[in-house]
């Protein structure tokens, strides 16, 4: 079981600079740490077998070991002002969208110091309806509560207010709805036997509230699951009548003396801050990214992008496993020694009863290649993967996959242990989709020696690479999002891994820039260019997607909430957004199945003069790829296929097909505008891979194998086969500089 | 449960001799029945006891976040033979029958 867990700052470095690596050792116990370069991570009897090079560098050491704690959960800040040492009387409101009330004892809005028992807490009891609790700071604390439970994603109006005067506290739970099913309008009141809601130093707290008043976010506890909107603080015991102003904008003049806090989730969405609009700007910051640009209470379908109507977006998703940034202390940092040859590395630790391997990924020194092929690294798809649970926890999972769920020690410890973050595939534990996906945590399945997927399968290309003796530089996502064209200019050739599915909207752009400068692309994979993502402008290391109206989903986002909230685009496959695949390397996803593989056949396009380069060394009707350690064959798990109606080029040569496909295959949902049976690869032809290739402009090209099993099945016979001849032909055509035409 | 027969030890057998696959449409069809659990608690999985070489038999807990429950007595060499234990479990379940 893992012992040793940890994470780096930067995923992408030049040499020169700096990258910090953040360790927990769970049993305290110290460690040994070196670098490493990776070359193969896959250690799988029937794979290539793992290879790794040890890298002296000044960290190889031993190391003390500490565990440093996972603290989930999302909620939000407003730091103590002297304004609310005024508070007496008060009235606390929010319009509120639970997930979970069955749950009990999570907090809404509070000013509480659990030390002295002073300020006041409007929370969810373990009735599941609301509660108020004040307390004077002398350890005299009164409570009152609705006993009604609150029904899971109904919108309600909460508020509780307290008159110093008359100390008469009053409490309410009103759905929106006029449902009868969700009952009436609550009110209740009591007489207290309290002269106010002593004062505190604790923070205004939303969604959480922190037991020790001097750490909020480390001490948080009660999260919230659910949204809330327009939460509202005033100074005075308001009537129904005046609480009913405060729900909507602007705030009533009347009332504004009145008015502490007046935050508006609206405000500023792709932020991680709350803003408040009343006079005494106490604005705040929301911690572990809960989700923003949320349908809120006044939410009515006549529009669908915040952009348009921010006003019908006020409200922010909380959930209790949200996570950012862990935040651990750095155990070590290393600069990049200036000869580390650009590439895939770890830092490998080893304890006495684990080890883990860190990846990071070294370019070349700035303003300088050191090949003419850089390996794009699909760190957005590894992201959006990262941790993910889905597959042992969804009830068609193991329908759809064809055998029984196999679990390594990685998948027991995050079944076991909360905290470590969800991914994009996700569900939280209230059910709702996850949008937000860090790499500021542990990253159990970003790593070598794990199933082949995401990092640990594209070691294959490295491998390919370093056998057949081919230099290369790498470069990541997030250099491409970051740089732009500029990250792959240099280069003659860009290979991609087995499965570059996600792109935000500067990468695709840059893709599409580097073809039209005659950059030749070979695109070894399957299910690529797929989704778009958002990267945060500010916050690092963290990327959005929405899974909106259509595509492969384990979860699916909810209608009006399609929009990207860190940068307003919508979301969803890039298909339906004005760039598909196909348009980007001629062929996009179709279909996926996971119980075995095919091959490919080579079609009459493969014997046009344009594409012979690719064949040299293939016999006419010999099978391609019926081999590979990825369920048997080269053509598998992800399909994708050509298409001139969704923007293949009009040039673009289908030289090889697969075909015989198993009954476990489907063709996609975007594949298909309804239902019928014919849908599997025993019967639908649809279902395959094709091998696409064609010219772009000023000499460029683009090679396309439409399988994410394609590059597993390099290695065989020690890389004598060929897909591993085909792969290679390529690659040596592209390296060529003379133009791809198609003349030739 | 949809698409089970009791009397059709046929096909349980013909999963027992090949559990990979590729499976009759009939089969296949039950093997989809026995494997769609709608409730994931106590849905049996095996857990990779030792890298590439052993596999224990193990059962989803009711609750996320607690602990696996591992069957010891239960450990495999392949995955043909996992598979093979789980879908006698399933099918015994679903029938009242055992499997030799």
């Amino acid at each position: 079981m893992r012992k040793l867990l940890g994470y780096s700052d930067q995923i992408s470095v030049r040499p020169g600079e700096t990258i910090r690596f953040m360790v927990s050792s769970l049993d305290s116990t110290p460690y040994k740490a070196d670098i490493v370069r990776l070359i193969c991570g896959d250690d799988r009897p029937s794979g290539p077998g793992y290879k790794e090079v040890k890298v002296e560098t000044p960290i190889s050491g031993e190391y003390e070991g500490r565990a440093q704690p996972i603290r989930d959960g999302s909620c939000a800040i407003v730091p103590h002002q002297p304004v609310f040492d005024t508070l007496s009387s008060f009235t606390v409101q929010a319009m509120i969208w639970p997930t979970t009330p069955q749950r009990g004892a999570q907090t809404l809005l509070c000013k509480w110091c659990e030390s002295t028992r002073a300020g006041f807490h409007l929370g969810i009891d373990e009735s599941g309806g609301v509660i108020i609790t004040i307390g004077d700071g002398s350890g005299q604390v009164e409570t009152l509560s609705v006993g009604k439970p609150l029904v899971a994603r109904e919108w309600y109006f909460v508020a509780a207010s307290f008159d110093e005067g008359t100390q008469e506290l009053r409490l309410y739970q009103e759905p929106l709805s006029h449902n009868p099913g969700l009952g009436e309008p609550i009110a209740v009141q009591g007489h207290v036997g309290l002269a106010l809601a002593g004062a505190n130093t604790a923070p205004f707290m939303i969604a959480a509230h922190g037991a020790d008043v001097a750490n909020p976010v480390a001490s948080a506890q009660h999260h919230y699951n659910g949204k809330i909107d327009s939460p509202r603080l005033a100074a005075r015991a308001l009537e129904r009548s005046e609480m009913a102003q405060l729900v909507k904008g602007p705030i009533p003049e009347r009332l504004s003396s009145d008015i502490i806090g007046w935050w508006d989730f609206s405000c500023d969405i792709p932020s991680a801050g709350i803003t408040d609009l009343g006079s005494h700007q106490l604005h705040g910051e929301t911690v572990n990214l809960p989700t923003r640009a949320m349908r809120g209470f006044n939410w009515d379908g006549s529009e669908h992008s915040w952009l348009h109507a921010p006003e019908h977006y006020g409200a922010i998703h909380f959930h209790d496993d949200d996570l950012y940034d862990a935040g651990w202390d750095a155990d070590f940092e290393l600069v990049i020694p200036q000869d580390m040859k650009s590439g895939i590395y770890c830092a490998r630790l080893i304890g006495a009863q684990d080890e883990e391997r860190i990846p990071f990924f070294v370019r070349p020194p700035a303003n300088t290649r050191t090949s003419n092929v850089v390996l794009l690294i699909s760190t957005a798809t590894f992201q959006a993967y990262a941790n993910a649970r889905s597959d042992i926890s969804m009830p068609l999972a193991e329908v759809k996959e064809g055998h029984i769920h196999t679990l390594s020690t990685d998948d027991v410890f995050l079944w076991e242990n909360k905290g470590y973050g969800l991914s994009t595939y996700d569900k939280h534990s209230d059910e709702t989709g996850v949008c937000y996906s860090s790499r500021l945590r542990p990253i159990l399945n970003m790593r070598p020696r794990t199933g082949l997927w995401s990092l640990n399968a594209d070691t294959h290309v490295t491998d390919w690479l370093e056998t057949i003796g081919q230099s290369y530089d790498v470069v990541t996502d997030e250099d491409l999002h970051d740089e732009g064209l500029s990250a792959l200019a240099p280069y003659r050739v860009v290979v991609t891994g087995a499965h570059p599915e996600y792109w935000s909207t500067p990468m695709m752009e840059a893709m599409a820039a580097y073809q039209q400068q005659g950059g030749r692309l070979m695109y070894l994979g399957g299910n690529g260019f797929y989704w778009r993502i958002a990267y945060h402008d500010e916050l690092p290391g963290v990327l959005e997607v929405r899974r909106a109206e259509n595509g492969m989903r384990f979860q699916s986002t909810e209608p009006g909430e399609y929009y990207q909230s860190f940068n307003g685009e919508l979301g969803g496959l890039w298909r339906r957004l004005g760039t598909p695949p196909n348009a980007i390397v001629g062929a996009g996803t179709v279909a996926t199945g996971f119980d075995s593989a095919s091959y490919y056949r080579r079609t009459a396009d493969s014997h046009d003069p344009r594409a012979t380069f690719i064949f040299e060394g293939v016999g006419e009707d010999e099978l391609i790829g019926d081999f590979g350690s990825l369920l048997g064959g080269a053509a598998g798990v992800e399909l994708d296929a050509a298409s001139r109606k969704l923007g293949t080029p009009p040039h673009a040569l289908v030289v090889a097909r697969s075909e015989g496909h198993s009954q476990l295959y489907f063709l996609c949902p975007e594949e298909t505008p309804f239902h019928h049976p014919i849908m599997s690869g025993a019967e639908n032809d649809r279902v395959r891979a094709d091998m696409v290739f064609y010219e772009t402009s000023n000499g460029g090209g683009v090679f396309t194998t439409g399988s994410i099993s394609w590059c597993a099945s390099l290695a065989t016979n020690d890389y004598d086969n060929n897909v591993a001849r085909i792969s290679g032909n390529v690659l040596a055509r592209f390296l060529d500089p003379a133009p791809l035409s198609t003349e030739s | 449960m949809t698409g089970i027969a009791p009397e059709r030890r046929d096909l349980a057998e013909a999963f027992l001799e090949n559990p990979s696959g590729p499976h009759s449409p009939e089969l296949q069809r039950l093997v989809n029945a026995l494997r769609f659990e709608k409730d994931m608690t106590g849905k049996h999985v095996v857990v990779e006891t030792k890298r590439h070489e052993e596999w224990t038999l193990a059962q989803l807990p009711a609750v996320r976040y607690s602990p696996l429950i591992l069957h010891h007595d239960q450990v495999f060499t392949n995955l043909e033979d996992a598979e093979r234990a789980i879908f006698r479990l399933r099918w015994e379940a679903a029938t009242g029958q055992k499997l030799d």
